[in-house]
């Protein structure tokens, strides 16, 4: 799976890597994150984009699961 | 209870936001003035000694109000994490150019805001300057521009700002040595307590919606999302409404007394650095003062960079003053960027320019 490692990154830089990761891909994409309005602000952006994301806190942050496209 | 998931709630994060910002102003706070953080800063910069002029010295309660309500809530809520080492010397120099261009314009972004809402035509054209200085900013993301990762902290390390502020609101309420100015700007104030509410509510529900006026705009033209703007919306929408109700509202450039100058070249430039230097930083000054309160100390650093941009602003003779009328002949004296100041804003953009594009995302990993 497609993974974006954006974490302790400022705003708007893990949007901006989601984007991008999501451009060219239709499979599922990891999205890692520390912060909770960052989680927030990722799942808002692939749910604009018509994704699904499973999300789940890790030692750290946060990992995003955004599902493949359907 | 998440502000940021439907517009309808960020529109009414704005309007509670504009109506803590009007109480201020109805309360004393200066005309036009409602809640503006860089002179907040300034103002309580002075309080502390960092300054010496006489008529911005207060230690501003909303200040403090911000840091502890954005502290308090995201504790409660779960979102304060303990963060730092993204580039701190950066962020603090970034903190000065924020200050200095503020006081070179005469405000921060929420003040050009409020200023737009009582018809002050500067601040519309202040904002020509603050959308082309955030677009750069943008310009150079997408280049690749990043301060590097933070990472958890020490969780009392993301702590220290917001005990800093608990410090100053005490050594203000409980003892005379801070500087307390007796006229001008610094001695108009609301009842302490009611300064303290109005940061601490704002503060709050600026954390839950991400208030953020760099922000705003930034997401704007870089991912066409208007969710940050409408917070701004609703804002301008109540100030507006509160200016035209309380007679408060004047279209025009050269009014006086209301803390503004008409140098338009220079209040388009000050805005200019202020837009640019707050989307490298990640946000505007309020946004600073919200991240430092919810746990990053690398905002914490840039507010203390925004504290001694605030001290260099009237230590060395930075600040532009206000239109103002002489008492005694009724002579309107149009306020002014003295040349020291013009010079700084150059430097802080050219500062801007060499930051935005000598720090890479791929160095930072």
């Amino acid at each position: 799976m497609k993974e974006v490692d954006a974490r302790g990154l400022s705003c708007p830089e893990p949007l901006m890597l989601t984007a991008e990761a999501l451009r060219n891909e239709t499979g599922p994409v990891r999205i890692l994150v520390t912060e909770p309005h960052q989680k927030m602000n990722v799942e808002k952006f692939a749910k604009d984009h018509g994704r699904k994301t499973v999300s789940t806190e890790t030692e750290d942050g946060f990992a995003i699961v955004i599902e493949q496209k359907l | 209870m998440n502000l940021s998931d439907s517009k309808k709630k960020l529109a009414a994060a704005g309007v509670v936001c504009g109506i803590a910002a009007a109480c201020l102003a109805y309360f004393g706070n200066p005309a036009n003035m409602a809640l503006c953080i860089a002179c907040f800063i300034r103002d309580t910069a002075g309080a502390l000694g960092m300054h010496s002029a006489e008529t911005v010295q207060y230690a501003r309660p909303e200040i403090v109000g911000l840091v502890l309500g954005a502290f308090i809530i995201s504790t409660a809520t779960g979102e304060y994490r303990s963060m730092a080492g993204s580039s701190p010397m950066t962020r603090f120099v970034l903190g000065v150019v924020l200050a200095v261009g503020s006081l070179v314009f005469l405000g921060c972004p929420l003040r050009m805001i409020i200023r737009m809402s009582a018809g002050d035509l500067n601040a519309w054209v202040a904002l020509i300057g603050f959308v082309l200085g955030a677009a750069t900013g943008v310009f150079a993301l997408k280049k690749g521009f990043s301060l590097g990762r933070a990472h958890l902290a020490n969780r009392v390390s993301g702590g220290m700002l917001p005990a800093v502020m608990l410090g100053i609101l005490i050594l203000a309420l409980a003892s005379t040595v801070l500087r307390s100015s007796e006229s001008g700007p610094g001695s108009m104030h609301a009842p302490i307590l009611l300064s303290l509410i109005g940061g601490l509510i704002f503060g709050a529900f600026a954390q839950k919606s991400r208030m953020c006026f760099a922000g705003s705009v930034r997401d704007v033209i870089l991912m066409k999302n208007f969710d940050l703007l409408t917070i701004i919306g609703g804002f301008f929408a109540v100030m507006l409404i509160f200016n035209i109700a309380s007679g408060r509202f004047v279209p025009a450039f050269d009014t006086p007394g209301i803390i503004a100058h008409s140098e338009h070249l220079w209040s388009i430039l000050g805005m200019y650095a202020v837009g640019f230097a707050a989307v490298l930083a990640g946000g505007c000054p309020l946004r600073q003062l919200i991240l430092a309160g919810q746990g990053s100390s690398d905002s914490a650093v840039t507010v203390l960079g925004m504290f001694a941009g605030a001290a260099m602003a009237h230590n060395f003779g930075l600040a532009a003053s206000g239109t103002s009328v002489n008492a005694e002949t009724q002579e309107v004296i149009a306020g002014a960027v003295p040349l020291n100041g013009r010079v700084a804003v150059i430097i802080c953009i050219i500062v801007c320019f060499i930051i935005a594009f000598t720090n890479k995302r791929s160095e930072g990993r």
